[in-house]
C-alpha cells in the first residue's frame, strides 16, 4: 500500500521556472515549444464560450447581490481562464471539489445555476445533488475538502474506476494544515488527484508574502513527492495544456499533481469586502491587460478559429444565461422550516421528532395568527 | 457448557473482523493499525488476514485520516477509523463538526457518510498528560453525530457491529480502562439496538446513571451501598447519541432519586445534560435534586493524581448520602455560589 511514490529525483517533480504560458498578454503565442502539448481548437472555442457566459453569470450575480437577492457573493471576476479550465479538463465521471469561489466552474459543470446559488442565496446549504454531477458542496472551511479529494480519488482507484478528482484552493489555503495532510495522503497513497490552487495574489487582504516564503506555492509538492507545475492563469490555453497533462497523469496512475494558477480576482474578496482598503486600482489595471478572454480570443481570431459569429453567439448566450438566472432569483424560494430538521440523521432520533413537533405548533399558531 | 470469558478488546477485534469477511466496503485504517495491530492491539492480526488494502497504516495526521474516510465514504466505502487517543483526536476536530457531523444534513440526505471513528477515552490507565480525556461533551453537543460508548464486552461487539452497519457516522468511544475487562459472553453477540439504555441492576431506591468507564464503579457502588440499606438501581447509557429518554425516565420516576457518574469535567458535560433532562421529565417523582458525581473541572491530572480525580465508589456512596432521605437541605448548597 504504502508504496515509494517517486523514483527520480526532486528536479523531476519541480515545477517549470517560469509560469507555463502559451499567449503573451495581448494573446500572441509565445515562442518555442512547451513541454505540455497545444489543447485542440474545439477545446479552446469551448472555453471561450464558457468563460463569455461565466463572466456574464459572475457580473449577474454580483448584482443580484446588490438587490439582496444573495445574502453574499464571492465573484470570480478575473479567473475565468481557471474556473473554466478546471472544468473543462475533467470527464463527466470525474469528481470536482469546489470552493465558495467556483460558482462560474459549477455553471460551466452544467448545475443549475438558481443551485449552484443556493448557498449563497441562503435557502440551502448545497442546492445541488453532489452524486449527479460529482460535484462535492461548495466548501467553505478552507482546504477541509482537499483531503476529501485525496480519500475519493483513492477510493476510485481502489475500484479501478479510471475517474479522477479535482480540488480547487486558493493561495490562502495552502497555508492550512489540511492543504498539506491531503497531499501527503494523496502522495503516500497515490491517489489521482489534481490540486488546483489559484493563487489570485489575496487572501482576503493578505498578500501573498505574508502566505509563505517558499519560493512558490506550486514548490510545495515537491515536499510531498508530488509533481508540480505553475502556469499563468490568466492563459486559458496555458491551463488547459498543463490541466489536460495533470489529469493524464493522474488517470494513468502516477498518483497526484499540483498546480499552481497565477490569477487575480479583479473584484473584491465578496460584496462585503473592500479591496481599495488593501490593493491599488494600478495592480488591478495591470491584471485587466491580461484578461483571459481578450487573450483566447485574439488568438482564436489570429488563428481563423474564432469568428464575429461566435463572438456574437457567445454574447448572445452570455444575456439570456443572465436573463433566466435574473428571472429565477427574482422569484422567492419556498421554504421549509420543518425540513430543518430532515437528514440530520438517517432516522431522525426521537428528540428530533418532539423538536419538529413543537416547530410545527409554533407556525401552525402563527398561520392561525395571519 | 460455560459461556466464555471475553474481553472488551478481543470484542472489539472480532467485531472487526466479522464486519471485514462480511462487507467488502468495509476498510479500516489508522495510525500503527496495520502490522502493529493498533497501540491497544484492537486490530491485531486484520492486515494479516484481510490484506494491506483492508487493513492499513496511513501518515501520522489525524485531520487527514478523517478527511480521508470522509471521502473514500462518499466514493462508496465504509471506513472504520482508529483516532489512537482522546486527546490526539483534537487535530480532526474540524472535520468531524464541519463535515463528517453535517455532510448529510447539508447535502439534503444526498450524501451519507457512513463511517465510524474509533477514539480509545477516558482515563484510568496510568497515562501521561493527552493520553487521557473525557472528550465525550464534543461529540454529543455536536448534531449529525451519532456518540456510542460500550461498558461490557458485549456490547463492545455488537454496537460496534451496529456502528458500521449504521448509515451515519459514529464516534466510538472506547473505555481504555476496560479493554482487558471481561465479561462472560459467546461471540457473535447481538445486543439492544443504539438508542437504548441497558438497566445493569433493579433497585428502588434511587438511580445510578452511568456509560463507559463509569459503569463498572457504579455497579460496585451499588453492591457497596446494600450495606448502607440502598436498594440501588444502575443504568449504563451505551449510545449518548441517541439519548435513551425513555428508559432513564422511567428508572428516576421510579426511584424518585438520581445520581449521575461520569468520568468528566461536571460543567456543561454529559453529566449536566442528564440532571437537566432528568428533572424536566421527572420534577415531580423526585424526592431529591439530581447529583453529580464528576471528575473535577480540571485538566486530567497527571497518573500519580487520577485517582483523587475519578469518580470511584467512596464518591458515590456520599453523593447518596445527600439524597436527603430526611428531607434536610443539602449543607454544600447553602450558599450562593461555589461548590459542586
Amino acid at each position: 500500500m504504502a508504496n515509494r511514490q517517486h523514483g527520480g529525483g526532486p528536479e523531476e517533480l519541480l515545477p517549470a521556472e517560469r509560469p507555463v504560458r502559451f499567449l503573451t498578454d495581448t494573446g500572441a503565442a509565445v515562442r518555442g515549444r512547451s513541454r505540455y502539448p497545444l489543447p485542440s481548437p474545439e477545446l479552446l472555442r469551448r472555453a471561450y464560450r464558457a468563460m463569455v457566459v461565466g463572466r456574464r453569470f459572475d457580473a449577474q450575480a454580483t448584482a443580484l447581490t446588490k438587490q439582496g437577492r444573495l445574502a453574499v457573493y464571492p465573484s470570480s471576476h478575473g479567473q475565468e481562464a481557471c474556473q473554466v479550465g478546471a472544468v473543462l479538463a475533467l470527464q463527466d465521471g470525474d469528481w470536482f471539489f469546489p470552493t465558495y469561489r467556483e460558482s462560474m466552474a459549477l455553471v460551466t459543470r452544467g448545475i443549475e445555476p438558481t443551485e449552484v446559488l443556493a448557498l449563497l442565496r441562503g435557502d440551502a446549504h448545497c442546492g445541488y445533488d453532489p452524486h449527479r454531477h460529482h460535484v462535492a458542496p461548495q466548501c467553505t472551511p478552507l482546504a477541509t475538502q482537499t483531503v476529501h479529494a485525496a480519500g475519493l480519488a483513492y477510493a476510485e482507484r481502489r475500484k479501478g474506476s479510471g475517474r479522477i478528482a479535482l480540488a480547487c484552493v486558493g493561495d490562502g489555503a495552502t497555508s492550512e494544515g489540511d492543504f498539506h495532510e491531503a497531499l501527503n495522503f494523496a502522495a503516500v497513497f497515490k491517489a489521482p488527484v489534481i490540486f488546483l490552487v489559484q493563487n489570485n495574489q489575496y487572501a482576503i487582504s493578505v498578500p501573498l508574502d505574508r502566505q509563505t516564503a517558499a519560493p512558490s506555492l506550486a514548490h510545495k509538492g515537491v515536499g510531498y513527492g508530488i509533481r508540480s507545475e505553475r502556469v499563468d492563469g490568466n492563459d486559458p490555453v496555458a491551463v488547459l495544456a498543463v490541466l489536460t497533462a495533470a489529469a493524464e497523469h493522474a488517470r494513468s496512475g502516477h498518483g497526484p499533481f499540483l498546480i499552481e494558477a497565477h490569477t487575480y480576482r479583479l473584484e473584491s474578496h465578496t460584496n462585503a469586502d473592500d479591496a481599495t482598503r488593501y490593493r491599488t486600482d494600478a495592480e488591478a489595471e495591470e491584471w485587466r491587460r491580461r484578461d483571459p478572454i481578450a487573450r483566447l480570443e485574439a488568438y482564436l481570431r489570429r488563428r481563423g478559429h474564432l469568428t464575429d459569429e461566435d463572438t456574437a453567439e457567445a454574447a448572445t448566450a452570455a444575456e439570456d444565461f443572465a436573463a433566466r438566472l435574473r428571472t429565477a432569483m427574482n422569484a422567492d424560494p419556498e421554504l421549509a422550516p420543518l425540513g430543518m430538521f430532515d437528514h440530520v440523521y438517517d432516522v431522525p432520533t426521537p428528540q428530533l421528532d418532539e423538536q419538529r413537533a413543537s416547530l410545527r405548533s409554533e407556525l401552525e399558531a402563527e398561520e392561525a395568527l395571519a | 457448557m460455560t459461556t466464555p470469558s471475553t474481553t472488551m478488546a478481543q470484542a472489539l477485534n472480532s467485531a472487526l473482523r466479522d464486519a471485514l469477511a462480511d462487507d467488502e466496503r468495509v476498510v479500516v485504517f489508522g495510525e500503527d493499525v496495520g502490522r502493529l495491530g493498533g497501540v491497544f492491539r484492537i486490530t491485531d492480526g486484520l492486515t494479516a488476514e484481510f490484506g494491506e488494502d483492508r487493513c492499513f497504516d496511513t501518515p501520522l495526521a489525524e485531520a487527514g485520516i478523517v478527511g480521508f474516510a470522509v471521502g473514500m465514504a462518499m466514493g462508496g466505502f465504509r471506513p472504520v477509523i482508529e483516532l489512537q487517543f482522546d486527546a490526539f483526536a483534537y487535530p480532526a476536530f474540524e472535520q468531524i463538526a464541519s463535515h463528517v457531523a453535517k455532510m448529510r444534513n447539508r447535502t439534503r440526505g444526498r450524501v451519507a457518510l457512513p463511517m465510524v471513528i474509533r477514539i480509545p477515552y477516558a482515563g484510568g490507565i496510568g497515562g501521561v498528560e493527552h493520553h487521557c480525556d473525557s472528550s465525550e461533551a464534543y461529540y454529543a453537543h455536536t448534531p449529525g453525530l451519532k456518540v456510542v460508548t460500550p461498558a461490557t464486552a458485549g456490547d463492545a461487539y455488537s454496537l460496534l457491529r451496529e456502528a458500521i452497519e449504521d448509515p451515519d457516522p459514529v464516534i466510538f468511544l472506547e473505555p481504555k480502562k476496560l479493554y482487558w475487562s471481561k465479561s462472560q459472553v459467546a461471540l457473535p453477540a447481538r445486543t439492544e439496538p443504539f438508542g437504548r439504555a441497558a438497566i445493569r441492576r433493579r433497585g428502588a431506591d434511587a438511580t445510578l446513571v452511568a456509560y463507559g468507564p463509569t459503569v463498572p464503579v457504579a455497579l460496585e457502588a451499588a453492591e457497596a451501598a446494600v450495606e448502607e440499606g440502598w436498594d440501588l438501581e444502575v443504568v449504563d447509557l451505551r449510545t449518548l447519541v441517541p439519548f435513551d429518554d425513555e428508559t432513564v425516565t422511567a428508572s428516576v420516576r421510579r426511584t424518585g432519586r438520581c445520581v449521575i457518574v461520569s468520568e468528566a469535567a461536571g460543567f456543561a458535560g454529559v453529566g449536566a445534560e442528564i440532571a437537566a433532562r432528568v428533572q424536566e421529565r421527572c420534577f415531580h417523582s423526585l424526592h431529591a435534586p439530581v447529583l453529580r458525581v464528576t471528575g473535577y473541572d480540571i485538566p486530567y491530572p497527571p497518573p500519580m493524581l487520577e485517582q483523587h480525580h475519578l469518580p470511584n465508589v467512596d464518591r458515590i456512596l456520599d453523593a447518596l448520602d445527600r439524597l436527603q432521605r430526611d428531607d434536610r437541605p443539602d449543607p454544600r448548597f447553602l450558599s450562593l455560589g461555589g461548590a459542586a
